[in-house]
């Protein structure tokens, strides 16, 4: 094959293979994007069917377990969600805790998560759980 | 007085770094024997130098001195020895002279070791080596060093994060900068060609044994990472797509196809150009995760430092090395040599839809990684991007990859016979299609995960039918060569991956129990009894300890509390044969229950999760079969070059 059709060759098959990932990438990144809100913005901000992450602090008094569901409230403060999840949260899950849930906004009165971050330890936490005690002027690390 | 020698032979490394960068590109330069020879002198002064420094930084750790900032910071007197040590590499200040000290020792490892490469190629590739050590050791002097003491000292230490001390950890970030580190080599090799405006085989030739160390280091310290995650964290899962993670494996894959493309450059001159933008953007890319990582962008368990002006500073040194280089590849790589030609039907074809894959792939992971930063940097909005995004752009064109990967070595150099390849191939695509029928019909399985069983098998099939058709007989097997087994065992390794991930992600089984002692729970067909919860004392935590009988085989799972750092961890216990672990991670007591508290306990079933770390290592252990043949060859280039030259 000569050269220029092999350099032909080449471009085609690396344009096939981006136009694929690109396709992907776009797909994809509707997908699996969520959304970081506070809990006084999500109700409002939120669009019904849309990916979200609303992280806080675990409200004093609102963690209950009741056949094999979690539920529990986060707050920030300036506002409520009511959260339910099936499973066992992580290890640092704990009253007036940081936490995220991260699930698909339905719109509905008890947000289904799907998972739930705590911080990793004293040092190490989410981003967004930083930002959420950092909104409620309780964050006490570096800005 | 000790941290302060530390400090004083830091400094003194930065120095002979530089003057290692200047002599190397001043011998390039002038062509200069004299001062070749004096920058390989002062490289393989300079990793002693630092050697010594880094011992020093381990002396302090050991002796628990905590008028030193970070040990102070990162240890305690009640931290087994095994921890004080890797305590050392556990923070931000002692893993940068850690990557200091790598840099450093393959700038000696380069200098004592020419290889067949040409003497004003090999003086300023040990000088591009001065350079980026250099650069490492002044972010570490000047913006996070090691030695910096406290006054006054604390009376006690603050420990390190108890997730880390386990014996993995000790291994996994050494062997990442050995990986990450390992890139600079390839790239000062480009920098060097680019400067000297040639590329021939023997320069590609040169390159293959430092991309391969680069490559299998990184494999392994990405697995045992991956292996921490699994026992370590409790969430029965091996890989979360975290972006973390990721700057891992995005240099693992630009690696793999320098790897390839090299040796494509070595055998037939082709895709030299293409060869020297790889190995730039795989040190790019160890560039990137170190910023990663370390600048606080994404806070995670590995984000040591929070200080911005880090992040600033590796920020620069990524776009002075990427920058450069790419302006250097602009306006040197078209006066390069130009390649032999070749089939569309050829081994240089698959090898190019090999480079083309692993190229469009890390680009889809780098676009999900780095798309929430720029999201948030533009408009201000928190983001996340999921395993899904990962799993759907990532999985497919890997896919298209591993349906090339077989057929390459069936194909000959320029002119490959198709017909011939899918006599013998033909037996792999039966075998992968009747595993795609029983998954899907036998167990049910999703589509995605016959694929992805499928491809594996195809993969798998088809290096041991190269080694079959290699030897002709069984007999002959074993006389194959070395190099042989190395591509096959890496080969077979991608498909024993490939399944045992396909595999584990679509068969996955996970339960939540409330389980009281003496209770017993049924889960993917065995009988599972909590016999007893017992408080047990160790050395630095105490831990809840649950016994469990399965089967009548014991089981054991600990809920752990470090006292002094305050922080709990889960230790699963595992059961685990050839067809999938039982994994059981003890979780808390359910609260506000009346009378004896239930614990939460889950169980996971996860089939063939050990062939995706066998198929790691398998993968390991060809790259390091291919770097033995690699040292072989070398040698007997050198001593055939010392017989041919009159002494």
């Amino acid at each position: 094959m000569r050269k220029s059709s092999r350099r032909l060759v080449v471009i085609a098959v690396a344009g096939v293979l981006l136009s694929v990932a690109a396709g992907l990438t776009l797909y994809g990144l509707q997908d699996s994007v969520a959304y970081f809100y506070a809990p006084s913005d999500v109700a409002a901000k939120a669009r019904v069917g849309e990916r979200v992450r609303v992280g806080g602090l675990v409200e004093e008094g609102s963690v209950a377990r009741k056949d094999g569901a979690l539920t529990f409230r986060i707050t920030n403060g300036a506002g409520v969600v009511a959260v339910r999840y099936e499973g066992d949260p992580p290890s640092l899950f704990g009253e007036n805790e940081g936490v995220v849930a991260e699930g698909v906004w339905r719109g509905e009165e008890v947000f289904a998560a799907e998972r739930v971050l705590a911080k990793h330890d004293e040092n190490y936490m989410p981003r967004e759980v930083v930002e959420a005690l950092k909104e409620r002027g309780e964050w006490k690390g570096p800005q | 007085m000790t941290a302060e020698l530390g400090g004083f032979l830091l400094a003194l490394s930065l120095v002979m770094a530089f003057v290692q960068g200047g002599l190397g590109l001043a011998a390039g330069w002038r062509r200069d024997e004299g001062l070749a020879a004096a920058a390989a002198g002062v490289a393989q002064s300079n990793a002693i130098v630092l050697l010594a420094a880094f011992a020093i930084l381990v002396s302090l750790f050991l002796r628990t001195d905590y008028s030193v900032a970070v040990v102070a910071a990162n240890s305690h007197v009640a931290k087994p020895l095994l921890y004080k040590i890797a305590g050392t590499w556990g923070n931000h200040e002692g893993s940068m002279l850690l990557w200091c000290l790598v840099s450093a020792t393959f700038a000696a490892l380069l200098a004592s070791f020419p290889g067949g490469m040409g003497r004003t190629l090999w003086s300023r590739a040990v000088g591009v080596q001065g350079v980026v050590t250099g650069v490492a050791i002044a972010y570490t002097l000047f913006l996070s060093s090691p030695f910096a003491r406290l006054d006054p000292a604390p009376l006690t230490g603050k420990d390190l994060n108890p997730l880390l001390q386990d014996p993995a950890l000790a291994i996994h970030p050494p062997m990442l900068y050995l990986g990450y580190v390992g890139l600079s080599v390839p790239f000062s090799l480009a920098i060097a060609a680019l400067v000297e405006g040639k590329i021939d085989s023997a320069w590609a030739r040169a390159l293959r044994p430092w991309t391969l160390v680069a490559w299998v280091t990184l494999t392994i310290g990405i697995t045992i990472g991956s292996y921490w995650a699994y026992y370590e964290l409790g969430w029965g899962g091996w890989w979360f797509w975290d972006p973390v993670e990721n700057a891992s494996f995005m240099p693992w894959l630009a690696a793999a196809a320098l790897l390839h493309s090299a040796i494509v450059t070595e055998r037939r001159g082709s895709l030299a150009s293409w060869t020297i933008l790889l190995a730039i953007m795989g040190f790019g890319l160890a560039l990137l995760g170190t910023f990663l990582v370390r600048s606080g962008v994404l806070t995670s368990v590995h984000a040591f430092a929070v200080d911005p002006k880090r992040g600033y500073a590796i920020l620069a040194m990524l776009a002075f090395f990427v920058g450069g280089g790419f302006a250097l590849y602009a306006w040197r790589a078209p006066r390069l040599s130009e390649p032999s030609g070749f089939l569309l039907v050829s081994r240089e074809s698959a090898l190019v839809a090999n480079n083309v894959g692993f190229a469009v792939a890390t680009g889809t992971v780098l676009i999900g990684t780095l798309y929430p930063l720029m999201l948030e940097a533009v408009t201000g909005r928190l983001i996340s991007v999921g395993p899904p995004f990962f799993n759907i752009t990532f999985g497919p064109l890997m896919a298209l990859l591993f349906i090339a990967l077989p057929i390459a070595p069936f194909l000959a150099w320029r002119r490959g016979d198709m017909k011939e390849a899918w006599r013998w191939l033909q037996w792999s695509a039966y075998a992968a299609a009747g595993m795609a029928v029983v998954t899907l019909a036998l167990l049910r399985g999703p589509f995605w995960s016959a694929v992805g069983i499928a491809v594996g098998v195809w993969v798998l099939v088809g290096a041991l039918l190269y080694a079959w058709k290699r030897a002709g007989s069984f007999a002959r097997i074993a006389a194959l060569p070395l190099a042989f087994w190395a591509m096959t065992a890496a080969h077979a390794g991608a498909g024993v991956f490939t399944i045992g991930a396909a595999v584990e992600m679509s068969f996955r089984k996970e339960e939540a129990a409330q389980m009281l002692p003496g209770q017993s729970v049924d889960f993917v067909g065995r009988r599972i009894t909590l016999a007893d919860i017992s408080t047990v004392e160790g050395p630095n935590y105490t831990a809840q300890r649950a016994d469990f009988r399965v089967d009548g085989r014991a089981l054991t799972a600990e809920r752990r509390f470090y006292s002094v750092s305050g922080m709990p961890t889960t230790e699963v216990g595992i059961l685990g044969d050839v067809t999938g672990d039982l994994y059981i991670a003890l979780g808390a007591p359910a609260e506000g229950s009346v009378g004896p508290a239930a614990w939460t306990v889950r169980l996971y079933w996860n089939p063939l999760v050990h062939w995706i770390f066998a198929g790691a290592g398998l993968m390991a252990l060809g790259g390091a079969l291919g770097l033995v043949v690699l040292a072989r060859r070398s040698r007997r280039r050198v001593v055939a070059a010392e017989e041919a030259s009159p002494a």
